[in-house]
């Protein structure tokens, strides 16, 4: 037993004496010499040597800040007076005459720059690592490897460690020396990777073993497929993105057009409402409570459903209710109404676009794989679902949904049934105001908000819900999602106006074939 | 509408026009009775805005189609217009190309495209700006009228047409001179379009134009047809039900429709001097069907009037308080939609009850 516990003993010893034995021919003797080769190595092999000193020391290189000694010392002038490049240890006394700076050419820079990169593929920090390994895959230097197996040996990041895998087969494949076995495994490894900077590595591969080169030409053709694939889940993204922001204007249209039936071509101008009504709390905040800023949309939606609902049920009590069964009069009436707002918007707030800042959590984006998703345009596909989902169980869920359903089914049995039926075509109106003002707070964050904003909308949002089958919300939200993704694809094929273009036609061609949409309502209310 | 009304406002139309164009040439400047060009020039504006407001009243009010693209196809007749009257320029462009309008030379292209071959004949433009809306109308109205798509679901689509439109024109790769769209016009057949004596005569032409619309929509909606067409109207599936086939009657007066406003157009554009893809935007198109709501539906003379009552006072309002023309036009939408849903020829009808214009009524659906 003791003597298995000698030998361990001495086993783990000798194993920590190896690094201490590396470190007893000085790397730094090197640096002193006179032809630049020398001081080349000198520098590669600092910077593997994993010395204390080797960072301070290139890049006092770097700074032309190393001089050499005629005794073989090495000094780092800094403002504070020379240091020993060896031990950090301040020197006093230096006679300046002797000394000589260490001598720089381009060679010598480049090995100063892959030794700082190797160095900082040890540094503390897993970002400085990271950055080092992709400063390397895009060098693709084989003097790194030594380093790069060293650091990949002791690294605990997993995500660092395969950007380290990554650099150290980009490498790899640059290397003279390396078996071809390896370097098929190189080209497996940028495979995974999958990128389009792996894709033009492999691509620009020559003179290598026959293996290797029918390796990266697979490997080409997969990553062209992964990245075909990423474009798809990208436009599919951006679909949603776009659909989310249909459906958001559309919802409150669904209501009032879908489910009462009334044409309001000022739907757009109860958008434009809910974006001012944001612009104006974030005054306030911005005035009062700066600190509360990030809480500005939580405290604009509420306001904004309630200041355009209750300028919705205004205009149901003051004009659409005198209008009722007369559509093409109601288009109109309301229209006017629009022109009115719009106005009363600009000389409210001028004619210009109003600033509404973006709360910071809402700020930047999120990559995942190919794809790029920023977190507003994600803020708003959740919300967007979020209406829907409130709106449907209002429908469903309370006694307000119950009678709006009661007075759109049967108008006069609601009636007979006690429900006070005007008042319902109010709140009713109200909702569906009330949401298209919800929706304005989501596309402040992505529109510019002036007195035109509804307009963009107003006919975007019939097509939806004409498009979904008038009159049911689920239709409304696959109308606007396939309206979404399918412009998202025409964009790269026929250009953004033109795919526009293509969709509004196709659009119109559809209601030939179908003029109650996708999803028409059965029974009686089909002829109502 | 009765018949005395009808000779009124041909006589207004005519004798205006002429009257104006006398007092612009005859009188010297600086005398009382001096018409300005800026007058006359305002006056034929009026006059195709006119043209277009007839036109929409055919369909609106005798077929019930309400129509909320219908400044597509005057836009198009301008650009017919607006195309000849580019290639007229020929050399005293700015780049001195005799082919290429200058917008083309600036874009750098070398060949003028094939849709715009044809159009240095200025009898070509004039077919063209009556066959392209025409065309546009015959095809859309028969995908739409074949389907039965009507009411509400038309007027949006039609809206949806004008802006699909207003974007294409938008387009610099369309050949239509893109967001500028075609201006810098030189002359008409020969004479300037500066003079004086041209803009009398253009003048004086829209409101011959104007008249004989007039005439042929009169006589339209007075015919056999035109009792068809109110029957359709009033109760399309009655009249089905009848024996008739509503959507030829629909077809027929909408392509008719389509081709006046075509003509409207190509008038509006050498008086205007120009004309860009804005024309489309689908606005225009819904401040046309105010101009008739205001003048009284279904009464032909009373789209004239309301043409030319509203432009006159935008003209007005956008001179003296531009900042409250929208407040205006907004509350005049209401106020007609709700209180006058005859027009103003309405109030007159309520006093001579025995020329009652003709009812207009909703199908109850």
């Amino acid at each position: 037993m003791t003597m298995m516990c000698r030998l361990l003993l001495l086993l783990v010893l000798s194993v920590a004496a190896l690094p201490a034995h590396a470190q007893t021919e000085d790397p730094f003797a090197g640096l002193a010499s006179d032809d630049f080769d020398g001081i080349s190595q000198a520098i590669t092999a600092l910077a593997l040597s994993g010395d204390k000193q080797a960072a301070p020391t290139i890049r006092a290189l770097q700074a032309e800040a190393l001089f050499a000694g005629t005794d073989g010392a090495l000094l780092i002038k800094s403002d504070a007076g020379y240091r020993d490049a060896r031990t950090g240890a301040p020197v006093a006394d230096v006679d300046e005459d002797s000394l000589n700076p260490v001598k720089v050419n381009n060679k010598v820079r480049r090995a100063v720059e892959a030794g700082l990169g190797s160095l900082d593929l040890f540094a503390a920090t897993p970002d400085i690592r990271r950055k080092a390994a992709e400063a390397v895959f895009t060098s693709r230097d084989p003097a790194i490897l030594p380093a790069l197996a060293r650091a990949l040996a002791q690294e605990k990041d997993a995500g660092v460690a395969t950007v380290m895998r990554e650099a150290q087969a980009a490498s790899m494949l640059e290397s003279a020396d390396a078996v071809v076995a390896d370097k098929v495994a190189a080209v497996a490894t940028l495979r995974l990777r999958g990128d389009l900077e792996a894709q033009s590595l492999l691509a620009s591969l020559h003179d290598q073993p026959p293996a290797v080169m029918a390796a990266a030409s697979t490997a080409i053709s997969a990553i062209a497929r992964l990245q075909q694939l990423w474009s798809i889940v990208q436009s599919v993204i951006y679909g949603l993105s776009l659909g989310s922001v249909l459906l958001l204007a559309a919802a409150g249209l669904a209501i009032t057009f879908g489910v009462m039936g009334v044409i309001n071509m000022a739907h757009g101008e109860m958008v434009m409402l809910g974006a001012y009504t944001t612009f104006v709390v974030q005054e306030v905040i911005r005035a009062y409570v700066p600190g509360l800023f990030w809480a500005s949309l939580f405290i604009a939606v509420p306001l904004a459903f309630m200041v355009s609902g209750a300028v919705g049920i205004l205009i149901e009590r003051g004009l659409i209710r005198f209008l009722y069964g007369r559509p093409l009069e109601t288009l109109l009436a309301t229209w006017g109404l629009s022109l009115v707002l719009q106005q009363a918007v600009r000389s409210v707030f001028g004619a210009n676009n109003r600033d509404v800042g973006t709360p910071a959590w809402m700020s930047g984006a999120a990559q995942w794989g190919g794809v790029t998703v920023t977190y507003n345009r994600l803020t708003i596909v959740v919300f967007a679902f979020l209406v829907l989902a409130a709106l449907m169980a209002t429908l469903r869920y309370t006694a307000l949904g119950l009678r709006m359903r009661a007075v759109t089914q049967n108008r006069r049995m609601a009636a007979a049934m006690g429900i006070r039926t005007p008042w319902i075509d109010a709140l009713t109106f109200g909702l569906g105001s009330g949401i298209a003002g919800m929706a304005g707070v989501a596309l402040s964050q992505i529109d510019n908000v002036s007195p035109n904003l509804g307009q963009g909308y107003i006919i975007d949002s019939f097509m939806v819900v004409v498009f979904g089958g008038v009159g049911n919300l689920w239709g409304t939200l696959v109308s606007a999602m396939t309206l979404g993704i399918v412009n998202k694809f025409l964009e790269p094929v026929a250009g953004a106006v033109l795919g526009k273009i293509v969709v509004l036609v196709l659009l119109i061609l559809f209601i030939q074939r179908k003029p109650r949409g996708m999803f028409p309502l059965k029974g009686r209310a089909v002829e109502a | 509408m009765s018949r005395s009304a009808l000779f009124l406002c041909l006589f207004a139309v005519l004798a205006g026009a002429v009257l104006l164009a006398v007092l612009n040439l005859a009188v010297p400047d600086g005398a009382a009775l001096h018409v300005s060009t800026y007058v006359v020039s305002l006056a034929g504006k009026y006059l195709c805005f006119a043209i277009l407001a007839l036109a929409l009243d055919l369909v609106w009010g005798f077929a019930g189609i309400l129509s909320l693209g219908h400044a597509a196809f005057f836009a198009l007749g301008g650009y017919a217009m607006g195309m000849y009257l580019m290639r007229e320029i020929g050399p005293r462009g700015v780049y001195g190309n005799a082919i290429l309008p200058d917008f083309m030379v600036f874009l750098n292209w070398k060949e003028l495209p094939w849709y715009w071959h044809g159009f240095d004949n200025p009898g070509f433009a004039v077919l063209m700006a009556i066959a392209v809306p025409g065309l546009i109308a015959l095809v859309f109205g028969w995908l739409a009228f074949r389907s039965r798509v009507s009411g509400v679901y038309l007027s949006i689509i039609t809206q949806a047409l004008t802006y699909a439109l207003l974007l294409a024109f938008f387009r610099n790769d369309m050949g239509f001179g893109g967001n500028n769209g075609l201006t810098d016009f030189k002359d008409i057949v020969g004479f300037d379009l500066h003079a004086d004596a041209t803009r009398d005569g253009l003048l004086v032409l829209t409101a011959v134009m104007l008249a004989l619309m007039l005439v042929i929509a009169r006589f339209v909606v007075t015919s056999r047809f035109g009792k068809v067409l109110i029957a359709v109207r009033d109760t399309e599936s009655r009249t089905r039900f009848l024996g008739y086939r509503p959507e030829r009657y629909k077809l027929f007066v909408f392509v008719l429709s389509a081709v006046m406003c075509g003509i409207g157009g190509a008038l509006y554009v050498p008086q205007i001097g120009i004309i860009n893809p804005s024309e489309f935007s689908p606005a225009n198109s819904i401040e046309a069907v105010i101009w008739v709501a205001v003048g009284g539906r279904g009464t032909l003379v009373g789209a004239i009037l309301g043409a030319v009552l509203v432009n006159f006072g935008k003209t007005i309002f956008t001179g003296a308080l531009p900042e409250l023309w929208l407040f205006a036009l907004g509350a005049l939408f209401i106020l007609v939609t709700l209180l006058l849903p005859n027009g103003v020829l309405g109030l007159f009808a309520k006093r001579a009850p025995k020329r009652a214009t003709t009812v207009v009524q909703e199908p109850a659906e």
